[in-house]
């Protein structure tokens, strides 16, 4: 068995987060796709608790909740790029933002894109307020990391990579360069990053999911 | 130099508690400020625009909110009496049912307080399946974090003390059964008793008649909500 095996799923950007952090790191891994619709033995064992991924098993010690995954990742193999900073300060920082991105802006975007059309307004007006913060934070800073990718990038990877791809799905426009022209950068510096563009879900796939997947919702 | 730390609280907010016990085991100095969290202050809106809630830890300049990043930056700021285990799959235990607890544990069983009917009958259902995971977790430890209290037991020490006065308030709500739960009992009656703890804690009647009307407005809020 791998020392290091990681459950995950191919369209799922908390999954793919795991995959950025550990080819950063360099550290080989054993990757497991899941069906969610019909979860392993391994994963409820593994995962009692969520049932979810991803999660990661590091000589038989299973991690999950991807953000804990991250940090673990990052304290375990310690010897290159790090993906938190060093002073406690930037770290509180860096974790605050990346919390902010899981809890409120994913979940926004996501409604955004997805609601009726009566709610859409109010959902739009959420996302974008948060869209406007992010870009605040990032000023004129290469990555949220700054010159190099770090945790609140990683957490990112929804704005980077998916949010694009479901906005051409449903037709919803969000992330703008017009609006956010130093987001919209970034996500480009995002996706071309070489450590973030090997390990991204292939394109046309997750386009023709999300298509699949907005036909279903505007015929009910 | 003397480095100038300041926690703005909110005088029964188990968050705000969290981050008085850290620091008050850490012994590190700290002047509290409380907060009218229904007439937020120029100051609160300013420290933290985007969650505009308490608790907020200033140390000289910097600003930290969200009081697991604020235990966390505690303890990395303030190395003594370590509250994050060493070992970094010891950690991640720790940081995953901090979150568990939150997310969780409190959301239900703060919900089952002010819901009514079949909500409340699903939050309490949810509030004790988290106690049951968290009964296990505990086993027969003296401490989450071993022979002291460390960053588990401060993010998950309101339950012994907050959830009997959610169940007052609420009514008709027994989720924290110690008999059902013995572990999670000897383990908070331990937690309580201990010295920072015990002298840090809201009072109890008053939390209570807060809670209660507490209560009766979010059930308003809601039943307006729906309609």
């Amino acid at each position: 068995m791998a020392q290091v095996q990681l459950f995950g799923l191919w369209g799922s950007p908390f999954s793919c987060r795991v995959e950025i952090a550990l080819k950063l790191k360099g550290v080989e891994y054993e990757y497991i796709e899941e069906d969610l619709s019909n979860k392993s033995p391994l994963l409820l064992q593994y995962n009692p608790i969520h049932k979810k991924v991803p999660v990661l098993v590091h000589k038989r010690k299973p991690i999950a909740e991807s953000l804990v995954i991250l940090e673990y990742i990052d304290e375990t193999w310690n010897e290159r790029n790090p993906i938190l900073p060093h002073d406690p300060y930037e770290r509180a920082t860096a974790r605050f933002w990346a919390k902010f991105i899981d809890e409120k802006c994913i979940f926004a975007l996501w409604k955004a894109c997805w609601s009726e059309e009566k709610e859409r307004e109010e959902a739009a007006r959420e996302a974008c307020e948060h869209l406007q913060t992010l870009e605040d934070v990032l000023k004129d800073k290469r990555f949220f990391g700054g010159d190099m990718i770090g945790l609140v990038d990683i957490v990112a990877n929804f704005m980077g990579f998916w949010l694009g791809i479901i906005e051409e799905a449903t037709g919803v426009k969000l992330l703008t360069e017009e609006k956010y022209p130093k987001l919209y950068k970034w996500s480009e510096e995002f996706v071309n990053c070489s450590a973030i563009k090997e390990n991204l879900p292939p394109r046309d796939k997750l386009l023709a999911y999300m298509r699949a997947r907005y036909g279903v919702s505007i015929t009910y | 130099m003397t480095t100038k730390v300041k926690l703005l609280g909110f005088w029964c907010s188990p968050f705000a508690f969290r981050v008085v016990w850290a620091l008050k085991l850490k012994g590190v100095e700290f002047e509290y400020i409380e907060e009218d969290i229904f007439n937020k202050s120029t100051e609160l809106l300013e420290l933290n625009p985007v969650h505009k809630k308490v608790p907020v830890l200033v140390h000289d300049k910097r600003v930290i909110v969200e009081s697991f990043v604020i235990l966390e930056y505690i303890d990395e700021t303030w190395p003594q009496d370590p509250l994050l285990p060493q070992d970094p799959y010891e950690k991640a235990m720790a940081r995953f049912w901090a979150k568990f607890g939150d997310e969780k544990l409190l959301e239900s069983a703060y919900k089952a307080m002010w819901s009514k009917g079949e909500e409340k009958q699903k939050a309490m259902k949810e509030a004790v399946e988290s106690l049951e995971k968290i009964e296990e977790v505990l086993g027969g430890k003296n401490f989450m974090g071993g022979n002291s209290i460390g960053y588990l037991d401060l993010a998950i020490g309101w339950i012994g003390y907050w959830i009997p006065v959610w169940e007052e308030a609420g009514g008709s709500m027994r989720i924290l059964d110690s008999q059902k739960f013995p572990a999670i009992a000897e383990w908070s009656a331990k937690f309580l008793k201990h010295p920072v703890i015990k002298e840090n804690l809201p009072p109890r009647d008053r939390t209570l008649a807060y809670c209660h009307k507490r209560a009766e407005e979010i059930y308003a809020n809601f039943c307006a909500s729906e309609n």
